[in-house]
C-alpha cells in the first residue's frame, strides 16, 4: 500500500442483508477513508438505511463483513454454538472429576466440594457471558468464536450515529440527552455513584460542562434545559448530532440529517459538517436526498439502487453517470 | 392470524404421533382426561390468542371471564331448580343448549363491555397501561363474584350423568368427557370457518396484520375488535359451562390458574394463531395429566409455567406461530 | 444544579406554599442525602405523635399503630425496589414477590430452630440483599430480549414458580408449614427503647425507618448517576439507547439486581418481625399489591412511591377495618335482589380490598396513569403519547 493512500476507517466487503425473501442490501463493498466526508445516496428503498444499520451493529449481515478501525467487527457469527459449551463444559468437567474422586477415595466431602466449585463455575461463566468483559471476549476470540458487534460495542469502538426519523429521548432535556450520549465514556461505577465519591461528583460536573460545550458546538447554546420534545424540528436534528458527538466517535453516521429543513437551515448544517471534519477531525458518512448538500460537502459519493452499488466517485463523476440518472429518473432519461 | 395449508396439517400430524405412543402407562382413562382438560384450555386459549392477535394485549382478565362463565352456569342451573342429573334426554338437550347459549351470550357481552370501557380508551397508550388495567379488571371480576357467591368452593349441579359410559370400538369412555371434547372441536371448527370464510373474519385478520391499512380499506376497527372480544369471551363462557358439567365445582379463584395455563397453551401453540391455540391447549392438557400420572402433581403448576418461560425465551413465536417483529 | 431535576417534583413538597417550597427544593438539591434523612426522620417522628390525636386515637392504641407502621415500612421498601424495575427502567415485573420470598427464606433458614443455625440479623440483612440480587440477575437474564408484555408474563411465571419451589422443598423450607419461631434481632442494648420482641414494636419501627432512609438515599444517588439516565433512556427507546453506547444487558440486569436486593432487605426484616415464613405469603396478590403501590404513587418518583405504599397499606389495614366497623354500626337493611342478597352491613371491606385496588388501578390508568405524584417525565410520556396517537389516527381516517 502506497504511503499516500489514507487509512481506511471503515471497510465493508460483500455486505449482504436478507430479510426472509427480500434482499435489502446485496454484496456491497464500501470503504471510507479517514477524515473524509462520504455520502450514500439512492432512490427510496435502495437499502441505504439498512446498510447503515448493519454498520452500526443493529443488524447482523447475512454475508460479508465490516472492518472498523482495522478490526473485523461485524459479520455473521461464527461458531456461535460453541459459546454455550464454554459455559457448561468447565462445570461438567469439575462435576465429573468430583464423582471420580469420590469413587476412588470414597470421600463424600470431595464430591460436595466439587459440586460447589462446579456450581460456582457455572454462575461465573454465566455472569461473564452476560457482562462480556475483555477477558471473556479474548477467550472467545482464541476459540475462534465470533460474535457480531452490537450497537453499544460499535459506540465504544468509536462510531456515532443519528436516525432518519429522530429518536431523541423525548421527555428528557437537551442536556440529559447529550449526557446519555456520553454514557460509554464516563468511568464512574455504580459504587462510586452510590457512595457519592469525589471522583463521581467531579466526573458528573465535568460531564455537565462538556454537554454544554457540545450543545454550543451544534448551535444550541443556552437550550440545555429545554425538553427535547419542545425543541423546533431543526433544533431536534442538531440535538441528535450533539448526542452522537458526545460519545467522542471517530466516525459519524448521519441518516438524512437535513430532511425537512429549509435552505438556510440546510446551509447551517453544511457548515456544521465542515466544522466536524476540520475542528473535531471526524470522518462522516452521510445518507442524503438533498443534492445540494451531497454535492456541496462530499469528497466522494456512493450510489445504491435496489440494494446494489451502482456508482461511486466524486460528486461530479456520479452526477454524470448514466446509470445513476436512470436509477433516479427511469430509463430513457439518460439518453 | 395467517394460515398456510401445510402448517394446518401439523395439528393432526402431532396428534397422530401422540396417539401412536404407548399410552399403556397412562391408561385410556387418563388419555381421555388429558383430551378433556386440553379441550377446556384450548377454548380459553382461543380467546387469548385472538385478542392478542388483534390488539397485541394480553387480556389478563380473560381467565376470570371463564370463571364468571362457570358461575353464570351455576347460577342459571340452580335458579332453574336443577340440582342433579337430568335423566330425561330431550329435557337434557334443551337445558344444555340453553345453558351454552346463555353463558356464551352473557360472557360475550361482558367481554365487549370490558373492552369498551377499560381497554378501548387505552388503545394508544404505552403498553404498560392496558396491561395494568387488565390486571385491575381481573381483580374486580374476582371480587365481584366473591361478594355475591362467597369465597368457598361451590358445588354445582352436574346435569349430565358423570357415571354414564359408552363403548367406542372396544374402549369404554365416559360420556361427559366425549361430549366436552366434541363440543370443543365443534366450536373450534366453527371459529376457524368464521375467521377464514366470512367478511367479518377477513376484517379480523386484516386488522390483526395492519390496523391502519385495514382502516383505510374501510374496516370498522371498533366493531371488529368488539366482535373479536365477543367471540373470545363467548368461548371462555363455553369453557365455563364445561367446567360445571365436567368437574362440578367452581370458585372465584379458578380464573387465575386456569388463565395462566390457557395463556401458556396459546403461547406454546403460537400466539395469534388459532390452530396453535387449540394445539397448545391439548399439549398442556397432556403435560398436566402426565405429570400427575408420573407422580409430580405437586410440581405440575411449576412445570407448566416453566414451559411458558422456556417457550417465550427460546421460541416466542411458538410451535406454529407467525413472526413477531423487533430485533432485541 | 439541574442534575437533581431528573427526579421530578418531590411529593411531600407539593403541600408546602411556594416560597418555602423553593427554599426546601434548593436545600434538597444541594444536600440531597441529608434532605432524605431529615425527611424520613421528620415523618418517623410525626407518625407516632399524630396517632395519639383524635380521630386516630379512637382506632387503636399507639403501640398497635406503630406495629402497623413497621409493617408498612416493609411495603415501602418493596415499593421502592419495584419502582427501580418498573418505574425507572420500564420493565414490568409481575413476579416481584419472588425476591421478597427469597430474602425471607434466606433469613428464616439461617436463624431458626428448624435449621439449627443462628446467624445474627444485621449481617443477614446484607447477605439477604445480595442473595436476592443474585436471583434478580438469574431471573432477569431470560427476559432481556423480550418485549414488554412477554417480559411481564415471564416474570409472572417466575413469580409463581418460586413459591411452588419453596412449598415443595420440605427439607429446606418445611413445606406448607413454613419456618416458624424465626429468631428476632438482638439490639446489643443500643436502642434504649427496649429489645426486639413481640410486645414491643418500637425497635422494629426505628430499624425499618433507618433501612428505608438508607435505601432512599442510595436510590436517589443512583437515579442521578449515569446508571439512572441509562435506565430512563432504555425505558424511552431501547434501540436509541443502545446506539448511544448504553449496554442494555448490564443496565437491565442492574435494574433487576438492585430492585431485587431491596426486596431481599424487606424479606429479611419481615421474616424477623413476623417470626414466621410460609409460601402463601408470597403469591401473586402480593406482587400485585406492590405494583399497585408503585403505580398509584407515581412510577419513577421515589418519595411518591414511598408515600403511595404507606398510604395504601394504611388504607388496607386501618381504614378499611374502620369502614367495616362503621358500616356494621349503621345497620343498613339488606337488599334482596331475588336471587342474591346484598347485605352491606355484613360486608367485610378488608376482604374486598382487592376489588378496591382493582377499581383504583383501572381508574388511575384511565384518568391519571402517571400516578398521584408523577415524575415529570412520566406525565409527559403518558399524556402526550396518547394525544399524538389520537392526532395521527385522525389523519389516517381523514385521508
Amino acid at each position: 500500500m502506497s504511503e499516500s493512500a489514507p487509512a481506511l476507517i471503515l471497510s465493508a466487503s460483500g455486505v449482504t442483508k436478507r430479510f426472509g425473501g427480500l434482499v435489502a442490501v446485496n454484496a456491497v463493498d464500501f470503504d471510507i477513508p479517514e477524515g473524509s466526508i462520504v455520502s450514500l445516496i439512492g432512490p427510496n428503498g435502495a437499502g441505504k438505511t439498512t446498510f447503515f444499520n448493519v454498520v452500526a451493529g443493529l443488524y447482523e449481515p447475512t454475508h460479508g463483513s465490516v472492518r472498523f478501525m482495522d478490526n473485523e467487527m461485524i459479520a455473521r457469527g461464527r461458531r456461535a454454538w460453541a459459546e454455550p459449551l464454554t459455559w457448561v463444559l468447565p462445570t461438567v468437567i469439575v462435576a465429573l472429576l468430583g464423582f471420580f474422586i469420590m469413587q476412588v477415595s470414597g470421600s463424600g466431602v470431595a464430591l460436595a466440594l466439587a459440586m460447589l466449585v462446579a456450581l460456582g463455575l457455572l454462575i461465573t461463566m454465566f455472569l461473564l457471558a452476560i457482562v462480556r468483559p475483555p477477558i471473556y471476549e479474548r477467550m472467545l476470540h482464541r476459540l475462534g468464536i465470533f460474535k457480531s458487534a452490537r450497537p453499544n460495542d460499535m459506540v465504544v469502538a468509536g462510531l456515532g450515529r443519528t436516525f432518519q426519523n429522530i429518536r431523541l429521548f423525548k421527555t428528557m432535556t437537551a442536556r440529559e440527552n447529550v449526557m446519555v450520549g456520553m454514557h460509554s465514556r464516563l468511568r464512574s461505577t455504580v459504587l462510586d455513584a452510590a457512595l457519592r465519591l469525589a471522583r463521581h461528583r467531579r466526573e458528573e460536573a465535568e460531564a455537565d460542562a462538556q454537554a454544554r460545550l457540545w450543545l454550543a458546538f451544534v448551535g444550541l447554546k443556552g437550550k440545555q434545559g429545554e425538553i427535547a420534545r419542545n425543541l423546533s424540528y431543526g433544533d431536534q436534528r442538531r440535538l441528535e448530532i450533539a448526542r452522537a458527538l458526545a460519545s467522542q466517535p471517530k466516525l459519524l453516521l448521519l441518516d438524512e440529517p437535513t430532511a425537512g429543513m429549509n435552505p438556510s437551515e440546510t446551509a447551517q448544517m453544511m457548515t456544521l459538517f465542515g466544522r466536524i471534519r476540520s475542528e473535531l477531525r471526524l470522518t462522516i458518512l452521510l445518507i442524503e436526498h438533498d443534492m445540494q448538500v451531497v454535492m456541496g460537502v462530499s469528497d466522494r459519493v456512493t450510489v445504491l439502487d435496489h440494494g446494489e452499488k451502482i456508482s461511486e466517485g466524486t460528486p461530479d463523476q456520479v452526477r454524470r453517470d448514466p446509470r445513476v440518472i436512470e436509477a433516479y429518473l427511469g430509463k430513457g432519461a439518460s439518453a | 392470524m395467517r394460515r398456510r395449508p401445510g402448517r394446518a396439517l401439523l395439528v393432526p400430524a402431532i396428534l397422530l404421533l401422540l396417539a401412536t405412543l404407548d399410552w399403556s402407562y397412562m391408561g385410556t382413562e387418563q388419555f381421555v382426561n388429558a383430551l378433556t382438560i386440553g379441550a377446556v384450555y384450548a377454548l380459553i386459549a382461543l380467546g387469548y390468542t385472538m385478542v392478542y392477535g388483534i390488539i397485541e394485549l394480553i387480556n389478563f382478565a380473560h381467565g376470570d371471564v371463564f370463571m364468571v362463565g362457570s358461575f353464570v352456569t351455576y347460577w342459571l342451573l340452580s335458579s332453574l331448580g336443577f340440582n342433579g342429573t337430568i335423566s330425561d334426554l330431550p329435557l337434557l338437550v334443551v337445558v344444555l343448549v340453553g345453558t351454552f347459549l346463555a353463558a356464551m351470550v352473557v360472557m360475550g357481552g361482558i367481554g365487549v363491555v370490558i373492552e369498551r370501557f377499560a381497554y378501548r380508551p387505552l388503545r394508544n397508550a404505552p403498553r404498560l397501561a392496558p396491561l395494568i388495567t387488565a390486571i385491575g379488571v381481573s381483580f374486580i371480576l374476582q371480587n365481584i363474584i366473591q361478594i355475591f357467591f362467597g369465597p368457598s368452593v361451590i358445588s354445582a349441579p352436574q346435569v349430565m350423568d358423570v357415571q354414564a359410559r359408552v363403548n367406542l370400538g372396544g374402549v369404554d369412555v365416559s360420556v361427559v368427557k366425549l361430549f366436552v371434547i366434541a363440543v370443543a372441536f365443534i366450536l373450534m371448527i366453527a371459529l376457524q370457518t368464521f375467521v377464514s370464510r366470512t367478511r367479518m373474519g377477513r376484517a379480523m385478520r386484516s386488522t390483526a396484520i395492519d390496523r391502519d391499512a385495514a382502516q383505510l380499506m374501510g374496516v370498522d376497527i371498533n366493531t371488529t375488535i368488539a366482535v373479536t372480544f365477543f367471540i373470545g369471551s363467548a368461548l371462555a363462557g363455553a369453557a365455563g359451562v364445561v367446567q360445571v358439567l365436567y368437574l362440578g365445582t367452581t370458585n372465584f379463584q379458578l380464573g387465575f390458574q386456569a388463565g395462566l395455563k390457557a395463556f401458556t397453551s396459546a403461547v406454546l401453540g403460537g400466539i395469534g394463531n388459532i390452530t396453535g391455540a387449540a394445539l397448545g391447549g391439548f399439549l398442556i392438557g397432556f403435560i398436566e395429566v402426565n405429570s400427575t400420572v408420573a407422580g409430580f402433581s405437586r410440581w405440575s403448576e411449576a412445570i407448566v409455567f416453566g414451559i411458558l418461560v422456556l417457550v417465550l425465551v427460546f421460541r416466542p413465536t411458538g410451535l406454529l406461530g407467525q413472526q413477531l417483529g423487533e430485533r432485541a | 444544579m439541574s442534575a437533581r431535576r431528573l427526579q421530578g417534583g418531590s411529593a411531600p413538597l407539593r403541600l408546602l406554599p411556594g416560597a418555602l417550597r423553593r427554599g426546601v427544593e434548593r436545600f434538597a438539591g444541594r444536600h440531597q442525602s441529608l434532605a432524605v434523612l431529615v425527611g424520613v426522620a421528620l415523618v418517623g417522628a410525626f407518625l407516632p405523635v399524630i396517632v395519639g390525636v383524635p380521630p386516630f386515637s379512637g382506632f387503636g392504641n399507639r403501640n398497635d399503630f406503630v406495629d402497623g407502621f413497621a409493617n408498612a415500612g416493609v411495603f415501602v421498601l418493596l415499593a421502592l425496589g419495584l419502582n427501580v424495575v418498573v418505574g425507572l427502567a420500564g420493565l414490568l415485573d409481575l413476579g416481584y414477590a419472588a425476591f421478597f420470598a427469597i430474602g425471607s427464606y434466606a433469613y428464616a433458614y439461617s436463624a431458626s430452630p428448624f435449621s439449627h443455625l443462628d446467624v445474627p440479623f444485621w449481617p443477614m440483612l446484607l447477605v439477604g440483599a445480595m442473595v436476592a440480587a443474585t436471583f434478580g440477575i438469574l431471573l432477569g437474564a431470560p427476559t432481556l430480549r423480550l418485549r414488554g408484555d412477554y417480559l411481564a408474563i415471564v416474570t409472572l411465571g417466575f413469580g409463581e414458580i418460586v413459591p411452588v419451589v419453596f412449598l415443595n422443598s420440605d427439607t429446606y423450607t418445611n413445606g406448607t408449614n413454613g419456618i416458624s419461631a424465626v429468631y428476632q434481632p438482638s439490639a446489643y442494648g443500643l436502642f434504649g427503647i427496649g429489645s426486639f420482641g413481640f410486645g414491643n414494636p418500637w425497635p422494629y419501627y426505628v430499624t425499618v425507618l433507618a433501612i428505608v432512609a438508607v435505601a432512599m438515599m442510595l436510590l436517589y444517588r443512583l437515579q442521578d448517576s449515569r446508571l439512572g439516565r441509562a435506565w430512563v433512556a432504555i425505558r424511552e427507546d431501547e434501540v436509541a439507547a443502545a446506539s448511544m453506547g448504553v449496554n442494555t444487558v448490564t443496565t437491565k440486569l442492574l435494574a433487576f439486581a438492585i430492585g431485587a436486593s431491596t426486596a431481599g432487605l424487606a424479606g429479611v426484616f419481615n421474616a424477623s418481625k413476623l417470626s414466621l415464613v410460609s409460601p402463601d405469603q408470597f403469591g401473586f396478590t402480593v406482587s400485585f399489591t406492590i405494583l399497585a403501590m408503585v403505580v398509584l404513587g407515581g412510577m419513577g418518583n421515589i418519595w411518591g412511591v414511598a408515600i403511595g405504599a404507606f398510604t395504601l397499606y394504611e388504607v388496607q389495614s386501618v381504614f378499611l377495618k374502620q369502614l367495616t366497623n362503621f358500616v356494621h354500626g349503621i345497620h343498613l337493611p339488606a337488599v334482596d335482589l331475588g336471587f342474591l342478597r346484598l347485605d352491606i352491613s355484613a360486608i367485610d371491606f378488608v376482604q374486598y380490598q382487592f376489588l378496591l385496588y382493582g377499581l383504583a388501578l383501572v381508574s388511575m390508568m384511565l384518568l391519571r396513569p402517571e400516578g398521584l405524584f408523577p415524575s415529570r417525565e412520566r406525565k409527559r410520556e403518558l399524556h402526550e403519547s396518547a394525544e399524538e396517537a389520537a392526532e395521527s389516527n385522525e389523519e389516517v381516517v381523514q385521508a
